[in-house]
């Protein structure tokens, strides 16, 4: 009999539901039935909602059973898994699950697929294509490519990419840089760590392709310590990308130089900032920076210096290899190509939903969530992250792109969706956007750092009834300073949740005292 | 996590290697903290004196950043996630009853990107999905 294969994901999220305990359980069981298998790390599907998902490699197909427990393994084996035995827990051919089939993988094409730290697997299924092109057109066309895509800043902010590295590339400087934010530190984000964990090199082929773009020579990876396992997958990966010449004095055999490094976050969400994020890697405290200068003409160390997000880096190998067209085929007006929404919080099935700006808000809460993992109705929804707007089911019409959303009062921010059952109160949830904003501020403009305690402590005075008409007009023109007079997004946007939340909820900014009497 | 007892000899054979690196005071906590398990009081000075910064610059980042500690680790490092994502599947409950049980070795954390199986908790090091106080006493020292 021939050596079955089986893949079991090693991502963190897969691991934090028992993959691990699994993948031991099946190997054991294996052994002791006799059996040749080949158990495969992988990283996540990204329907997280199924993990741990095993899957096995059944001729052409990978036939899928999830989420397995330890306890039924031995079920399993007893209904010949290894050969796509039907089960309750079968799910049939993976990649023909509708929730995986619906969506237009181009950034994640691999991710869960391959063996993320095989060279092999990731040439195989279009891996280093991008790369080769790169080193074979000028830089101007390399930039000119991502320009003409409309790839964006997928950090949150939208900026487009082709812009930010023509600034850099030009810009005369013997020495550039490469920095990639993954302080992915937004809840209800995770798109970032997947990657990075079930795709790392593709993470360090857009980073070569920027290099090469702009004439940098470093790149460095600026990643939190809440992500150990992704820190660890990158620094493999950077490993094995030397060996085989992808990184170092003379990639793929071009002559050119280029090499990343990683610098762990210590617990700082204010260093998502971009120039928060510049001081943290040179050292310092992580103190946003006024800007101008922007980090293009003096970041890093002074140096002219592209910061782009994760996914912004890893669509580059795709928007090379398949051409600015292709890509730009996606979306709608100015929100080209694909966006990796995370479906998070109290949801039925969360996880990845890569596909087209323009998908609407319902479709991604109700078709791919599925409601609420408690299964009471949906109250509310936060889009982009602590610093984003909460919407409410009357306002599930809207189509996901940034333009829509900032039109709506919100904003995309990282693409993460976090879903709230009727037990939320938005009073509660616009105070503690206030006192996260407090804890996470820098401190080194006072709308930031004093405006969040004494939102905080406003909000509370409206919860307790405390002249709450009054309250709430002073509560808007704080938000108005803190909007208006506060260096960076932190404190900028800190107000975007609690006008959301006024707005959307008005009812739930109602005394709860007088309803207590 | 087994710790090594803090020494300056020993300290300053980690702080070596650094010694060309630039932006150097982060990592250098980071090393120090790896190693003992927190950031002595002695290691300000130290640390300033070797990479020639001055002890304000190093006592800033070393109270700047949650992630570093100045004390000994407790028995247990417990972080639970108490961001929105983790809030909407009740991680405030959990967050009470953990406190309640383990005290100080509870800590506040925001994120660990496991936000579509939250409850998130983080027990010296290993991440548990759909967390209950059960998962987290079956892992506990």
């Amino acid at each position: 009999m021939s050596t079955i294969k089986i893949f079991i994901p090693r991502d963190s999220a897969a691991v934090s539901v028992g993959a691990d305990d699994v993948a031991l359980e099946i190997a054991r069981r294996a052994v002791a039935e006799n059996l040749s298998v080949e158990i495969i790390r992988n990283g996540t599907r990204g329907a997280l909602w199924l993990e741990p998902l095993v899957e096995v490699q059944v001729g052409a197909d990978r036939i899928g059973y999830g989420p397995v427990q330890v306890a039924d393994v031995a079920d399993l084996f007893k209904a010949k898994f290894l050969e796509g035995g039907a089960h309750q827990l079968c799910i049939n051919k993976v990649d023909e699950l509708p929730w995986l089939a619906e969506q237009d993988r181009i950034t994640f094409k691999r991710v869960g697929i391959i063996d993320p730290l095989s060279i092999v697997d990731y040439e195989s299924n279009g891996g280093l294509v991008g790369l080769r092109r790169a080193l074979a057109i000028s830089e101007k066309e390399i930039i000119a490519e991502v320009t003409e895509s409309g790839l964006r800043g997928r950090g949150g902010a939208g900026f487009p990419a082709g812009i930010k590295w023509k600034t850099v590339s030009e810009a005369s400087s013997e020495t550039k840089y490469i920095c990639c934010n993954a302080d992915e530190g937004d809840s209800g984000t995770f798109a970032d760590r997947i990657l990075m964990e079930g795709d790392p090199f593709t993470l360090i082929e857009g980073m070569t392709i920027a290099g090469i773009a702009v004439g940098a020579k470093e790149g460095i990876i600026y990643i939190r310590s809440e992500y150990p396992a992704a820190i660890a997958q990158l620094e493999a990966a950077i490993a094995i990308a030397q060996e085989f010449k992808l990184l170092g004095p003379n990639i793929l055999g071009s002559g050119r130089t280029f090499n990343v490094k990683i610098r762990i976050g210590a617990g700082s969400y204010v260093c998502g900032e971009e120039t928060a994020m510049l001081e943290s890697i040179e050292g310092k405290r992580g103190v946003v920076r006024s800007k101008p200068p922007l980090p293009a003409i003096s970041g890093l160390f002074g140096k002219p210096t592209v910061i782009n997000n994760v996914l912004t880096l890893s669509s580059v190998p795709a928007v090379l290899a398949d051409g600015a067209a292709s890509y730009k085929s996606r979306g709608v007006g100015r929100s080209l190509g694909t966006q990796i929404f995370q479906i998070a919080g109290n949801v039925k099935r969360g996880g990845i939903v890569e596909t087209g700006f323009g998908i609407t808000l319902e479709k991604l809460v109700m078709d791919y969530g599925g409601g609420t993992f408690s299964g009471k109705p949906v109250k509310a929804v936060q889009i982009g992250g602590p610093l984003g707007a909460y919407f409410a089911v009357k306002n599930f019409g809207i189509s996901m792109d940034y333009e829509s959303l900032i039109a709506a009062g919100g904003m995309l921010g990282h693409g993460g969706l976090v879903i709230f059952d009727e037990n939320v109160d938005l009073a509660v949830q616009a105070k503690f956007a206030m006192e996260f904003c407090a804890i996470e501020s820098c401190g080194k403009c006072t709308p930031c750092r004093l405006g969040s305690t004494r939102g905080a402590e406003t909000i509370q005075l409206i919860i307790d009834g405390h002249n709450p008409e009054s309250n709430k007009k002073l509560l808007l023109d704080l938000c108005e300073v803190m909007t208006d007079g506060s260096l960076c997004a932190m404190g900028g946007l800190t107000p975007m949740p609690v006008k959301s939340a006024m707005i959307n909820f008005p009812e739930d900014f109602d005394s709860r005292v007088e309803v207590a009497k | 996590m087994s710790t090594a007892t803090w020494s300056k000899d020993h300290a300053l054979a980690l702080l070596e290697p650094l010694r060309h690196e630039p932006g150097p005071v982060l990592i250098a906590l980071q090393a120090l903290q790896a190693e003992f398990g927190y950031v002595h009081v002695e290691a300000v000075a130290l640390v300033a004196t070797f990479f020639n910064v001055s002890r304000a610059d190093v006592h800033g980042v070393l109270t700047f950043y949650h992630d570093l500690r100045t004390t000994p680790p407790l028995a247990n490092a417990i972080h639970i996630c108490v961001a929105e994502a983790c809030q909407a599947v009740g991680s405030r409950d959990l967050e009470k009853a953990l406190k309640n049980q383990y005290k100080d070795q509870v800590t506040d954390a925001y994120c660990f990107g496991n936000c579509a199986l939250g409850p998130a908790v983080m027990v010296n090091g290993k991440l548990i999905g759909r967390a209950t106080a059960a998962k987290i006493a079956a892992v506990i020292r």
